[in-house]
């Protein structure tokens, strides 16, 4: 293992593609905050904070999927990701920056009172209104702020404590009984990232979130959903990031079996996100109840339609039919051009997922959309590979290396 | 159905089969199998065996699950019997597809337990040649058939070569017969003598 190469450096590329990024994105959502977010109409206002919420929640929750990854890989006594593991260390460095900003974008819609978002917040309305009184005891702004403040916190500091925890297997070759401490702490670890997710991403998160937004409607498979949503799109983002670094010429014991675990997970998730899907529309669909048609009307009937199919074709058909084959899975321009792909139609989903409950008459995606996409991705490439370049890209004492070295599908 | 000449090498050690098989197969003999006690890890492709095709089998026969369902039921309920279920039209897309998915996955399952069934040549009172009792034990048994080529004698000294703890030249049925073991009758009987 004398040619590996530990240290990862930043092309120069990237980096002006990361600023480039950033400054036309930042450009854009500074216009769209000044024209839009500060302006006298609430149309225009809710048209900037709703898109700048689906984004910063899409990126906070799929950058957390990665250090969900980790630690559900950990809990499973998974080897095979060993090789890779610094690179969804990386991307999960992430979580405490997009993180801050949902908190700051979503304690703005909150204490700013935008009662067009979040229709509960509206004191009144819910004053007059039954269905909404009985939820107030979930849906209100304290309890709101307390869980958003404990969810990215936790989620930082769980996240933070298994990146530490990784930075042991650096340094010294450890014997059999460190190993098994080491194995056992770890485990520990990803045990209370996982019981919080479990509370937050899997369950309490997008009720708050994103479907209180439809603050009468609800479903019990919206939070899967989401996860569904975020995970899938976090193993892509996983896959792009390994392609990429190896491709650059680093991870030399990452191979096409790792790539082809990766894709699977890409395959199978992208069918369990169906499955929630369809269970969500068809039980809806069936029972036919007004309540809850509300939520589908103007998506499956109005202006929602071709975007609302179109996240079908993106995140079902297309991962369906061209990842099934096997020698799909293992090359790596397919696998890479598939998690570009499932990542954009995840980033879809979020948009329809909020915009299509927030803008019912006219569907919004422009220039601003695709603005504040750009100023993330820039953050994202910047901070992934600043986070990468910071410390060395194989855990090269870690137990399970070996076993994830001669890794076979 | 045909008595052949095979010579078998048995090995009991993970490690000594994989160069063995290559040594054998440069030497230019062909492997017809290597009978294990568990699944190794690397040895189809040691021995140059073809992928499996079962999964495109798998596929066609999900296929055919799908397009049943898809036909049966949409001809049932918007030609032969149509009905008015909740008001829902007869063309009730997002209802089928539980029972099309179900039907996929039962073709495709039961199809592909079938095929693997019929490859393994493997059935209730299906019996096939056993080249060394100890295979689903402890001994790790290659098993190459002779051709007019070639020399017995040799292949056995050089399995000998390679590691083999046990060599042995037999002539034994090639495919699968339906029925019972010569042997069984002895194996019977010393068990209920035991």
């Amino acid at each position: 293992m004398a040619s590996i190469k530990e240290q990862f450096e930043i092309p120069g590329k990237l980096k002006t593609w990361a600023y480039a990024l950033m400054g036309i994105g930042g450009a854009a959502l500074l216009y769209g905050m000044v024209t839009k977010g500060f302006s006298k109409d609430e149309h225009e206002q809710v048209h900037f904070w709703g898109t700048l919420m689906y984004n910063t929640i899409f990126w906070t929750l799929v950058t957390n999927a990665a250090m969900f990854f980790l630690c559900f890989s950990t809990m499973a006594q998974a080897a095979w990701i060993q090789s890779f593991r610094r690179i969804a260390e990386a991307i999960s460095t992430l979580v405490p920056v997009f993180g801050a900003i949902t908190f700051a974008v979503l304690l703005y819609v909150v204490l700013g009172h935008k009662h067009h978002i979040y229709h509960w917040l509206d004191a009144e309305a819910v004053a007059k209104d039954p269905i909404l009184r009985g939820k107030t005891g979930f849906l209100n702004p304290t309890f709101f702020i307390i869980w958003t403040t404990l969810a990215i916190v936790l989620w930082s500091y769980f996240g933070y404590r298994m990146r530490q925890i990784s930075r042991e297997a650096d340094e010294n070759p450890m014997d059999k009984e460190t190993a098994t401490k080491f194995n056992i702490r770890s485990m520990t670890r990803s045990g209370f990232f996982l019981v919080w997710f479990g509370l937050t991403v899997a369950s309490t998160v997008p009720w708050l979130w994103l479907m209180s937004i439809d603050a009468h409607w609800y479903s019990t498979m919206y939070s899967w959903y989401t996860f569904a949503s975020s995970f899938v799109a976090g193993m892509a983002l996983i896959a792009l990031w390994v392609i990429y670094v190896k491709n650059k010429g680093y991870l030399e014991l990452t191979n096409q079996e790792h790539i082809h675990d990766i894709a699977k997970f890409m395959f199978a998730f992208s069918i369990f996100w169906t499955y929630l899907w369809f269970s969500q529309y068809m039980l809806i669909w069936y029972a036919n109840i007004p309540e809850e048609t509300v939520y589908f009307k103007h998506r499956v009937q109005g202006p929602y339609k071709p975007i609302f199919f179109l996240n079908l074709v993106i995140n079902f058909l297309a991962p369906l039919i061209i990842l099934m084959k096997r020698s799909a899975k293992r090359n790596f321009t397919l696998v890479a051009f598939m998690a570009v792909l499932i990542l954009f139609g995840h980033w879809i989903d979020f948009y329809q997922m909020v915009m299509g409950s927030l803008m019912k008459e006219h569907v919004t995606l422009g220039w601003l959309d695709f603005g504040i996409l750009g100023f993330f991705v820039g953050v994202l490439i910047l901070m992934v590979a600043r986070s990468l370049a910071s410390k060395p890209l194989i855990a090269k004492n870690h137990p399970f290396l070996k076993e994830s070295i001669i890794h076979q599908v | 159905m045909a008595q052949k000449k095979f010579v078998v090498g048995c090995f009991d050690d993970e490690k000594v089969l994989f160069p063995a098989v290559k040594q054998v197969r440069t030497a230019g003999y062909k492997i017809q199998d290597v009978y294990t006690p568990f699944p190794v890890h690397g040895l189809d492709h040691a021995l140059g065996m073809r992928e499996t095709s079962l999964h495109t089998a798998g596929f066609i026969y999900g296929i055919t699950g799908t397009t049943t369902a898809i036909s049966c039921i949409s001809w049932i309920f918007t030609k032969d019997w149509p009905l008015n279920i909740g008001g829902k039209p007869h063309f009730a897309l997002p209802a089928w597809i539980p029972i099309i998915f179900e039907l996929t996955v039962l073709f495709a399952a039961v199809g592909m337990v079938m095929t693997f069934l019929w490859l393994c040549q493997m059935a209730p009172g299906v019996k096939k040649h056993h080249f060394h009792k100890r295979a689903t034990n402890d001994l790790f048994v290659m098993v190459i058939e002779c051709t007019e080529k070639t020399n017995a004698e040799d292949l056995k000294a050089l399995l000998a070569a390679n590691g083999a703890v046990e060599t042995d030249i037999q002539v034994a049925e090639d495919g699968w017969w339906f029925g019972t073991y010569d042997n069984d009758n002895e194996v019977l009987y010393k068990q209920v003598a035991h």
